[in-house]
């Protein structure tokens, strides 16, 4: 933990909540930076897993086009399954977390804080890559915005949903895998009615219905994700 | 009423008799598997006492 | 299972106590109430116009797919209660009906799929009530595989109780989504329970329903007697217990 994030921490006590707020997510980025390693395996193991499909299915295009929408969302959400162990397990072994608990601001706030953080470096990506991987899938153009749209509105809850199992399963052994069956049906709403979308387009339904469902599911883990998974810290560290 | 008719439920016997076999299966293991652990701490706590009898 | 005196009977070595003398009623009763529904349901209840036979699988795979799922909501409960009012016994208890639960859930899926197969042709189908009990399944699971992977038993219960409490605000988004796809998909399916059923049936679904759920109510208690066991071996009361046992 270099020296300049953590002084930066001791002076959270002046902050008000926004600063705090960005505060950690600047601290995040910049930590996730330097490791630039741990940005790209979760892109190529996004990239290698949507490749798989077509090898394993056959180069068809209609199957793979119908198929395209479950593909590209179920590789999102294992992509993003991947880089939650580390979104509170660097801070935990090397002790900032505690610190970080002991900020008089509401531990939400700073929660939230890495969720965002954790979302740019892994989710981002996933939005940004995935119209280039529906090229393979031979995906309409209004189906690759659709894909893009919904990928924004879903890869935040994965995220969100996702810190919780983290905070939950904080410095167990086999963590990992555990998280994974913790969130996964969690996130099953988001599959179906990202997923949902992009196909409705593609069969020329009128894909408003899933977006606004997306989209509350979005508000909903806004509001109630930082500070249960601020409890479950909380439980994880006592 | 012979038997035979009974256990054959008009061809869906496999079905009808594999749900509740499942089902006759699956309670006489749990009900095994709680005696079990219950044999076990008991004999864990027998073993406890022995070896340190609370003066 | 509602005791007179709620704190009294929260102290483990009461419960553990009171729960053995309630045991072998539960236990008796349920045996006595399935006898009853089997033969409710397979001597007195006619046979069904279209499936003459197979439809009988619905006297068992009805009352444990409604319980796998009231299972689930009381767990979360006890583990609320565990959370807000710090009482060991009750998160004890939400352990001790998660396998009952988990258990369950399997059966509902096993029998679903017997009875799809004659009525739909296929072992499984993807229909939403069997999809959404398959996410149930997955979501004892996880909370089983978090409480078995954290080896401070508080900590485990606190952990495991939070898992129970985001899971049952779920299930019903989880329902309601897998419903939208399916119907998205597939169309509605036939639903059952709409035909006027005959009155033995509705007997036989009832007292079956009632044998299962004292059914998990035995199991519960057993497992939760263990469970007492293990957490407060190194309590005083526990030791004068078995020392009344040779």
């Amino acid at each position: 933990m270099n020296q300049k994030a953590v002084t930066g921490l001791s002076l959270a006590g002046g902050l008000s909540l926004t600063g705090l707020f960005v505060l950690i997510i600047r601290r995040d980025l910049v930590l996730a930076i330097r490791r630039r390693a741990d940005v790209l395996t979760t892109l190529i193991f996004f990239i290698i897993v949507v490749t798989l499909f077509p090898l394993g299915v056959g180069p068809e295009l209609n199957m793979l086009r119908t198929m395209a929408p479950g593909t590209l969302w179920v590789a999102a959400l294992l992509a993003s399954m991947l880089s939650l162990g580390r979104l509170f397990s660097a801070d935990y072994l090397d002790g900032t977390l505690e610190q970080m608990m002991l900020v008089p601001q509401s531990l939400s706030a700073l929660v939230l804080g890495k969720m965002v953080a954790h979302w740019m470096v892994s989710g981002l990506p996933l939005v940004l890559i995935a119209p280039v991987l529906g090229l393979q899938f031979d995906m309409p153009a209004q189906a690759l915005w659709m894909l893009i749209l919904t990928l924004l509105l879903g890869t935040p809850i994965l995220s969100m949903i996702g810190a919780i199992g983290a905070a939950l399963t904080l410095g167990l052994r086999g963590g990992g895998v555990l998280v994974s069956l913790l969130v996964l049906p969690l996130c099953i709403p988001v599959l179906v009615f990202g997923a949902g979308a992009v196909e409705a387009v593609t069969s020329g339904i009128n894909p408003a219905a899933h977006l606004s469902l997306l989209g509350a599911l979005l508000l909903l883990a806004l509001v109630f994700t930082p500070w249960v998974t601020a409890m479950a810290l909380r439980i994880s560290m006592e | 009423m012979n038997w035979s008719e009974f256990f054959s439920m008009k061809g869906y016997g496999l079905y009808v008799w594999g749900s509740y076999g499942m089902v006759m299966l699956v309670f006489i293991i749990e009900i095994a598997m709680v005696r079990h652990r219950r044999t076990l701490i008991v004999r864990r706590l027998r073993q406890m006492r022995d070896a340190a009898p609370n003066v | 299972m509602l005791a007179i005196n709620w704190f009294k009977y929260s102290a483990p070595s009461t419960f553990y106590g009171a729960a053995g003398k309630m045991i072998p009623w539960f236990a008796a009763s349920s045996v006595l109430l399935f006898i009853l529904g089997l033969y409710l349901g397979f001597f007195v209840a006619p046979s069904d116009v279209q499936q003459s036979e197979a439809y009988r699988i619905m006297f068992i795979h009805v009352p444990v797919s409604i319980l796998s799922m009231f299972i689930y909501l009381i767990m979360a409960g006890y583990a609320a209660l565990g959370l807000i009012f710090n009482t060991r016994l009750s998160a004890m208890m939400a352990n001790a009906l998660a396998p009952t639960g988990a258990l369950f859930a399997f059966l509902s899926l096993w029998t679903g799929a017997l009875w799809g197969k004659p009525m739909w042709g296929a072992w499984w189908v993807w229909d939403a009530r069997l999809t959404s009990e398959l996410i149930l399944l997955f979501l004892y699971l996880g909370f089983i595989a978090l409480h078995a992977s954290i080896d401070d038993p508080r900590r485990a219960d606190r952990a495991s109780a939070l898992l129970a409490i985001i899971g049952s605000v779920n299930v019903p988004i989880i329902y309601f989504s897998v419903q939208w796809w399916n119907t998205l998909h597939q169309g509605a399916t036939i639903k059952l329970t709409g035909t006027t059923m005959h009155v033995a049936m509705q007997q036989s679904l009832l007292v079956m329903f009632l044998a299962c759920w004292l059914y998990v109510i035995t199991m519960a208690l057993l497992r939760v007697r263990s469970i007492i066991l293990e957490r407060e071996r190194n309590n005083q009361w526990v030791m004068e217990l078995t020392e009344m046992k040779p």
